[in-house]
C-alpha cells in the first residue's frame, strides 16, 4: 500500500478512500487516471482561463464517441488477456460498407444491422482463430486488421459521402442536456449507453464474471468448469460488434466514409484502455476506467489544439502517459504478487 | 525425401518457389535479368533491392521475438532515423559531400540505437510487457519524427545519399550488399558464438536460464538495441530510396510485415528457437508476394487483404489442432489399408 500513497495523497477524503482502496486495489489505476484527468482540467483552466466551458467538456464526449465505443469492446478482450488490433480497420470497413450500401439505395434499417453484423462476424473470426486454432490474439487480430483494411479499399478507393438523414441525424441533432450550452448528440448518448451496458454486463452477469476469471487464470477457470471457449469467442465478438457500431457513429460524425479512416485508432484505443487502468495481462480493469482513459485522450487533444501546437504532440503525450501508467501498473502488480 | 519435407525450412522455401513459379507462368519476363551498363535489372533484382529495409528490420525482429518479446516500434524508429539524417543533410552547406552524408547516416543510426536501448531498458529492467513497452515508442516515435522535420516532408538532393538505396556496385544494387552484410554479421554473431543459444535459452524459459547463470537481462536488452540499430539503418535506406523523410509514411506497417516474415520463417512468437535463414526466406516471400499483387493489377491499397489471407493460411498450417486432425485422418487411412491387407 505504501507505494500508492503518493498517488492518493492529494485527495481530500484520503482516509475513506484509502480504506476503500485497501479492499479494492484494482480501482487504484482508475483513480490515478481520474486524478490525471482532474489535474489536466484544473491546469488547463488555470492556463487558458476558458477551458472548462460546457462546450469543451461536451465535445470531449461527442468528438470521441467512436473511440469510447471501441474502448468498451477492447476492454472485454483485454480483460480476457487478449488484444484486438483490428478495431480501427473494422470500423473503417463497416463504415465503407454502410456508406456504399446507402449510396446504392438500401434502406437504413437494413444497412445499420448489416454493419453491426459484419463487425461482429469479423470479431467472431478472430475469436475462432484464437480459440480453436491456438493462434496468438496479436497475430489473429492482425490478420483481421489487414483483411478489413483491404476490404475497405475494395469497397471503394475514394471516400463516399453519406446523405442518409437517419445517419446524419445521429450527429446533427443537438439535445440540450442541462441548462447552459451542455449539449449531447444521439451518438454521445449511444456511446454512454454502451458504457453503461458494458459496466453492467461485466459487473453483474455470469458472462462478465467469467471474463474476469479467465483473465485471472485461464487454466483455473477451465478447471472450475467455466465456459472458457464460449466466453472468449463472445468477448471478441463483442469487440467486433463495438467496432461495427463505431463504424456507424464515425460515419455519422464525419458525414462520409473513407477507407483510410481509423488508421492508428487501435493503438489509441489500447492506450486509452491501459491509461484507464485495465491490466494488459487480463483479469483486472473496468469499463468506467476505459471511459476515463478516453476522456484523458480527448483532453490531451483539446489542450494541444488550445495551445495551437502541432497535433504530433498528441501522440507523443499519449505515448508518455501510457509509459507512466504502465509503470504504475507494474508497481501494483509487483505489490500484489508479493502479498 | 521425408527428411527434406520435415526440415523446418521446407514449407517456407516451398511457398517462395511456388510464388516465383506462379509469377513466371503469369509473366515470363519475371525471371529475366537484363544487363545495362554493367548493372543488373529485372523484377527479381528489384525484389532483392526493395527487400533490404524489411530484411534489416526482420533480422532485428527475429532476435527480439526469440527472447519472447516483440518490437512494434521499428517503423517509428525508421521514421526518426530518416528524419534525423535528412534534416542534417538539408541543413548542411555541402549536401553532396561524403563527410556530411556519413555524419548524417551515423547520427540517424545512433539515434535509432538510443531508441532501441530505451525499448530494451523498459522491457528488461523495468519489466514492462514488450508489446506495451514498444507501443509507447510506436505512438510517440512518429510524433518525434514529425517534430524533427517540422511537420513537413523533408526532401534533399544528395548524390552520395541517393547511392545508399539506388546505387550499384559490381552490377548489384548497393542496398543488397547492406542487407547481405547484415545477415552475415548477425548470423556469425548469433551462430558462431554462444549468444544464439543463450538467446534461445532466455526465450524458452527466462527464469530457468537466469538460474542457470545466463544474464538474461543483458541479452534481452541487447536484442532490442540491435533491433533499433537495424531499424535505423532501414530508415536510412528507405529515405534514400525516395530521397525524402516522410514521418507519416516511412516504415508504416513494416513492423507487421517483419513479424509476418519471422513467423513465415518458422520462428514461433512464443520465443525460443529462431531461424535467421527462415527469416530471410520469409522476407523474400513477402516481398515477392507484394510484387505479385502489384503485378496482378490489384490496387496496392487492397494488398493487405492478400497478406491477411496468407497470414491465416500460414497460422492454420502451423496450428496444432489442424495438425492433429490431419494426423488422425492419415492414421485412419493407414489403419484402413492395414485392415484391408489383413482381410485379403
Amino acid at each position: 500500500m505504501t507505494m500508492t500513497k503518493p498517488a492518493v495523497a492529494p485527495n481530500p477524503v484520503a482516509s475513506a478512500v484509502q480504506k476503500f482502496l485497501s479492499r479494492r486495489g484494482s480501482w487504484v489505476p482508475v483513480f490515478a487516471a481520474l486524478l490525471i484527468l482532474i489535474i489536466m482540467f484544473v491546469g488547463a483552466q488555470a492556463y487558458f482561463g476558458n477551458f472548462l466551458t460546457p462546450r469543451v467538456i461536451s465535445s470531449l464526449l461527442l468528438d470521441n464517441a467512436y473511440l469510447l465505443i471501441l474502448a468498451v469492446g477492447m476492454t472485454f478482450v483485454i480483460l480476457t488477456g487478449g488484444i484486438d488490433l483490428s478495431v480501427g480497420a473494422v470500423m473503417a470497413f463497416t463504415g465503407m460498407l454502410g456508406a456504399s450500401l446507402l449510396r446504392d439505395g438500401s434502406p437504413v434499417t437494413v444497412v445499420v444491422p448489416v454493419m453491426l453484423l459484419v463487425g461482429a462476424a469479423l470479431g467472431l473470426g478472430v475469436g475462432i482463430l484464437v480459440q480453436y486454432f491456438g493462434v496468438q490474439p496479436f497475430i489473429a487480430s492482425l490478420a483481421a486488421m489487414f483483411a478489413a483494411r483491404g476490404l475497405a479499399f475494395m469497397v471503394s478507393l475514394s471516400s463516399i459521402r453519406v446523405e442518409e438523414p437517419a445517419i446524419l441525424w445521429l450527429q446533427g441533432t443537438r439535445i440540450q442536456a442541462a441548462p447552459g450550452s451542455w449539449f449531447i448528440t444521439p451518438t454521445g448518448i449511444l456511446a454512454l449507453l454502451v458504457v453503461v451496458i458494458g459496466t453492467l454486463v461485466l459487473a453483474y452477469t455470469r458472462f462478465g464474471r467469467t471474463i474476469y476469471a479467465i483473465g485471472g487464470n485461464e487454466q483455473s477457470a477451465r478447471l472450475m468448469g467455466l465456459p472458457v471457449v464460449r466466453t472468449k469467442l463472445l468477448a471478441y465478438t463483442i469487440s467486433g460488434l463495438c467496432a461495427g457500431l463505431a463504424g456507424v457513429v464515425f460515419t455519422a460524425y464525419t458525414g462520409a466514409s473513407y477507407p483510410l479512416n481509423g488508421i492508428g485508432t487501435e493503438l489509441d484505443t489500447i492506450a486509452a484502455v491501459v491509461i484507464g487502468g485495465t491490466l494488459l495481462t487480463g483479469g483486472s480493469g473496468y469499463v468506467l476506467g476505459s471511459m476515463i482513459g478516453v476522456f484523458v485522450y480527448g483532453a490531451i487533444k483539446s489542450v494541444i489544439s488550445f495551445l495551437g501546437a502541432e497535433q504530433s504532440w498528441t501522440r507523443i503525450t499519449i505515448g508518455g502517459l501510457l509509459l507512466v501508467f504502465v509503470v504504475v501498473q507494474r508497481v501494483i502488480v509487483a505489490r500484489s504478487s508479493r502479498r | 525425401m521425408k527428411t527434406i519435407v520435415q526440415h523446418r525450412l521446407f514449407w517456407p522455401i516451398a511457398a517462395l518457389i511456388v510464388l516465383i513459379i506462379v509469377n513466371t507462368i503469369a509473366r515470363p519476363s519475371f525471371i529475366s535479368i537484363t544487363v545495362q551498363n554493367g548493372q543488373l535489372y529485372g523484377p527479381l533484382i528489384d525484389i532483392l533491392r526493395n527487400s533490404a529495409p524489411l530484411m534489416l528490420v526482420a533480422l532485428g525482429m527475429t532476435l527480439v521475438i526469440a527472447t519472447r518479446g516483440i518490437d512494434l516500434s521499428v517503423g517509428a524508429i525508421m521514421a526518426v532515423s530518416g528524419a534525423v539524417a535528412l534534416t542534417i543533410i538539408q541543413g548542411s552547406s555541402d549536401p553532396n559531400g561524403l563527410g556530411t552524408v556519413l555524419i548524417a547516416i551515423v547520427a540517424g543510426v545512433l539515434v535509432a540505437l538510443v531508441l532501441g536501448v530505451w525499448n530494451g531498458f523498459l522491457v528488461s529492467v523495468v519489466g514492462i510487457q514488450p508489446i506495451i513497452a514498444t507501443l509507447v515508442l510506436m505512438l510517440a516515435g512518429r510524433g518525434i519524427a514529425l517534430l524533427i522535420t517540422g511537420g513537413f516532408i523533408t526532401t534533399i538532393n544528395s548524390e552520395p545519399y541517393r547511392f545508399m538505396a539506388q546505387g550499384y556496385v559490381f552490377g548489384f544494387p548497393f542496398a543488397l550488399y547492406v542487407s547481405v552484410a547484415a545477415v552475415v554479421v548477425v548470423s556469425l554473431i548469433e551462430r558462431r558464438t554462444a549468444l544464439g543459444v543463450l538467446t534461445e535459452a532466455v526465450g524458452i524459459n527466462p527464469e530457468a536460464s537466469r538460474l542457470a547463470g545466463v544474464r538474461s537481462r543483458g541479452i534481452i536488452w541487447a536484442a532490442y538495441a540491435v533491433s533499433g540499430l537495424l531499424a535505423g539503418l532501414a530508415g536510412i535506406l528507405y529515405s534514400s530510396n525516395i530521397m525524402a523523410a516522410d514521418a507519416n509514411a516511412a516504415g508504416l506497417y513494416i513492423e507487421l510485415d517483419a513479424i509476418l516474415a519471422v513467423v513465415l520463417g518458422g520462428t514461433s512468437l512464443m520465443g525460443g528457437k529462431f531461424s535467421l535463414a527462415g527469416t530471410v526466406v520469409g522476407v523474400f516471400t513477402i516481398q515477392t508476394l507484394k510484387s505479385t499483387i502489384t503485378f496482378l493489377g490489384v490496387p496496392p491499397a487492397v494488398s493487405p487483404l492478400f497478406l491477411a489471407i496468407v497470414v491465416v493460411i500460414v497460422v492454420l498450417v502451423q496450428s496444432q489442432r489442424l495438425r492433429d486432425v490431419s494426423n488422425r485422418i492419415s492414421q485412419s487411412l493407414r489403419n484402413r489399408r492395414a485392415n484391408s491387407e489383413v482381410a485379403s
